[in-house]
């Protein structure tokens, strides 16, 4: 015990002193929180549109402003063939093509139909999409207004129509930054283990004191435990200071049990430090560590379910992603964060990060030798 | 009684061979040194003994425990210094102390008469972080930590490379004061010099040992008579002395060449007029003794 307490004095009094590493630690989350959610938005606006339009009537100018009026685009041209709308798509000017065809009004109206032509430029495939999508619901909704005024209420009333109300439960306003900031903490806190506990071990190697450490009498789990808990209570600071920010900043409040959360973020985080300690014990240099660890950090985001949802990916990624232990984290956090789940609902995930935990553990103890 | 013991000792890295079947033994309360150039496999030699690393055949015991099966216990009775600088820079001397004190759980106050006259040295220091040391003050550093938990053995790699030529004879002040200590010193080192600073000392090149014994016996084993010569034109000598049939061996040894004839009786007379025939003057010979130096090439060309 008396090793430990030692142990962990001596790596505290490290951590202490090296400044910028506590600034790193401290403020990275706060920094991050506080930018990522804001610049991370689903929502597309400033979609720009180039309008052609043939018909010059008072419908399609009431068309127009509505699209314009809506706040997600902006008119960036008004040209008369498509040509010249084009033209504007190559010039990255504008985004979509709405093109209004001659006779657009007086088709409309005598013989009830009409058609409109949009030309979507997908080199961004998002904002090609959710600009598509947010035309034809605003083109909707204007020919829903012209069948209003144009037929009669008897005839309208006979028409079937399905109406349909939806809700969004667990995000009532569908606010992207409630559903984004639980995934970043949950980011940030991989991060902020996993690569502190790789490099601290290599930077040992790097600097030689793991030889004095290597011959004196200590036991490679009193060493082990002595890196671990030093970045298990950074972590658990780290995730505490990012809970913090999204309540101050975002209002996002946990609807579960805080313990629980914290309870989950104390298992996974063993795991991360454990995976983080496996890494070091295979790598000699500082660099090593941190191109092996940015390698899986790189996937564990990506295929982590924070920015493409993990049932949608096709089978076998959805396989690799039940190894990434941050998917866990991610899911976890939106569980109790935002819907309010209790224990019940997150065993399943606690303990297949607890077999986490303890296979890299072990893995890690037993690959860290003593003598060579 | 033997402090530590080496059989048959081989290490090899990627099929290369670092340590070739090495065996001797070192009493108590001796200085051992181990001589050799870089890369002769001195540092592989101390690492099995600090039971860093695994022999590939052979055995070895430290106070009588074997490095490979009793590891544990070893480690609780040797002090190892690496040849790097190799505690913490981050904490200062006395942290430092403290630390490793600690974990060899013994305290600094217990073994304090050990390090005193090394300590008091650094002492006005002891605030300061170890890495911002000069490298004097961090060998004494290093060599504090390593006696701090008062070790049975104390295995020092290179302790003098790179440390100035005032520094070095501290040093070897110091090491002799711990032999008062009753503790066993292994030190290896490039310097031929530092050789007869040692009991005993082991001759070592390319993994093999060339000899085992104190530094005068190795020296007064010395098969032929030496003879240092100087002249004027020095390249010029050296050139004629390694074309000369009578000639034995010949080396540079500073201002002089050291050289032994075929006969061992040869006269002073006739080797100054041979060479002064050659065109060579202000010729300077006389007879010496050998040097640790002068008996490792002469073990090396055997």
């Amino acid at each position: 015990m008396r090793t430990i307490r030692f142990l962990l004095q001596k790596e505290f009094r490290q951590i202490f002193r090296n400044k910028s590493i506590l600034l790193l630690v401290m403020v990275m989350p706060v920094i991050q929180l506080i930018v990522l959610p804001l610049a991370a938005n689903y929502e597309v606006r400033n979609i720009n549109i180039a309008v052609i339009d043939n018909d010059h009537s008072s419908y399609s100018q009431q068309l127009i402003s509505k699209i314009t009026a809506s706040g997600y685009f902006r008119l960036t041209g008004y040209d008369y063939s498509f040509k010249d709308a084009l033209h504007h798509i190559e010039a990255d000017k504008a985004d979509l093509v709405l093109e209004i065809p001659h006779g657009f009004e007086r088709n409309l109206v005598r013989e009830n139909s009409q058609q409109l032509f949009i030309a979507v430029n997908a080199i961004n495939g998002t904002k090609a999409n959710l600009g598509g999508a947010y035309l034809g619901s605003i083109i909707r909704d204007y020919n829903d207004d012209i069948r209003l005024r144009l037929t009669s209420q008897a005839k309208f009333n006979q028409v079937p129509v399905i109406q349909i109300t939806s809700s969004n439960w667990f995000n009532v306003q569908l606010n992207y930054r409630i559903f984004m900031v639980p995934g970043i903490l949950a980011i940030l806190v991989t991060m902020i283990g996993g690569f502190l506990t790789a490099l601290n071990i290599v930077k040992e190697k790097e600097v030689g004191t793991i030889e004095q450490i290597n011959v004196t009498p200590i036991k490679k789990h009193h060493f082990i435990l002595g890196k671990l808990i030093p970045f298990w209570i950074l972590g658990n600071v780290v995730f505490t200071l990012g809970l913090g920010v999204a309540w101050a900043v975002y209002g996002i409040v946990p609807q579960g049990s805080l313990a629980l959360l914290y309870c989950f973020t104390a298992i996974y985080l063993l795991a991360v430090l454990g995976f983080g300690l496996l890494i070091s014990t295979y790598c000699d240099t500082q660099q090593q560590a941190m191109f092996i660890m940015f390698f899986f950090m790189m996937i564990f985001i990506l295929m982590g379910g924070l920015f493409t949802p993990i049932d949608s990916m096709p089978d076998w990624a959805k396989t690799v992603s039940r190894f990434n232990p941050l998917s866990y984290l991610i899911e976890v956090m939106r569980m109790i964060i935002l819907k309010g789940s209790g224990f019940r609902d997150i065993t399943r995930q606690l303990i297949t990060i607890g077999v986490f935990a303890l296979i890299l553990n072990s893995w890690a103890i037993l690959n860290y030798k003593k003598t060579s | 009684m033997e402090a530590l013991q080496i059989q048959h000792i081989s290490k090899h890295y990627n099929g290369k061979t670092a340590v070739n079947d090495v065996s001797f033994s070192v009493s108590k309360g001796e200085i051992f040194g181990l001589i050799g150039p870089d890369g002769a496999g001195k540092t592989t030699i101390l690492r099995v003994l600090t039971t860093l690393l695994l022999p590939d055949r052979g055995s070895a015991t430290v106070d009588g425990l074997d490095v490979v099966n009793d590891y544990k216990q070893i480690r609780n009775r040797i002090g190892y210094m690496p040849g790097r600088f190799s505690l913490y820079p981050d904490l200062s001397i006395e942290e430092n102390l403290n630390f490793f004190a600690t974990v060899f759980n013994t305290t600094v106050e217990e073994n304090y008469h050990l390090i005193k006259d090394i300590y008091v040295q650094i002492e006005p220091f002891k605030k300061r972080r170890a890495g911002k040391l000069s490298g004097g003050m961090k060998q004494k550093l290093a060599l504090c930590c390593a006696l701090i938990h008062k070790p049975v053995v104390l295995f020092l790699d290179e302790p003098t490379t790179g440390v100035d030529p005032v520094s070095r004879k501290e040093f070897w002040e110091m090491l002799k004061q711990l032999k008062q200590q009753q503790i066993t010193i292994v030190v290896s080192t490039p310097y031929m010099d530092e050789a007869n600073l040692c009991d005993r000392i082991a001759l070592i090149q390319n993994g093999k040992l060339l000899s085992v014994d104190t530094p005068e016996n190795i020296t007064g084993s010395y098969p032929d008579t030496l003879y240092a010569i100087k002249a004027g034109n020095m390249h010029h000598l050296l050139k004629l002395l390694s074309t000369w049939d009578a000639v034995l061996s010949s080396h540079a040894f500073g201002e002089f060449a050291h050289v032994s004839f075929t006969n061992s009786n040869i006269n002073e007379a006739e080797v100054i007029s041979h060479l002064q025939q050659q065109g060579l003057e202000n010729i300077d010979l006389k007879k010496i003794t050998a040097t640790i130096e002068d008996s490792f090439i002469n073990l090396l060309n055997n």
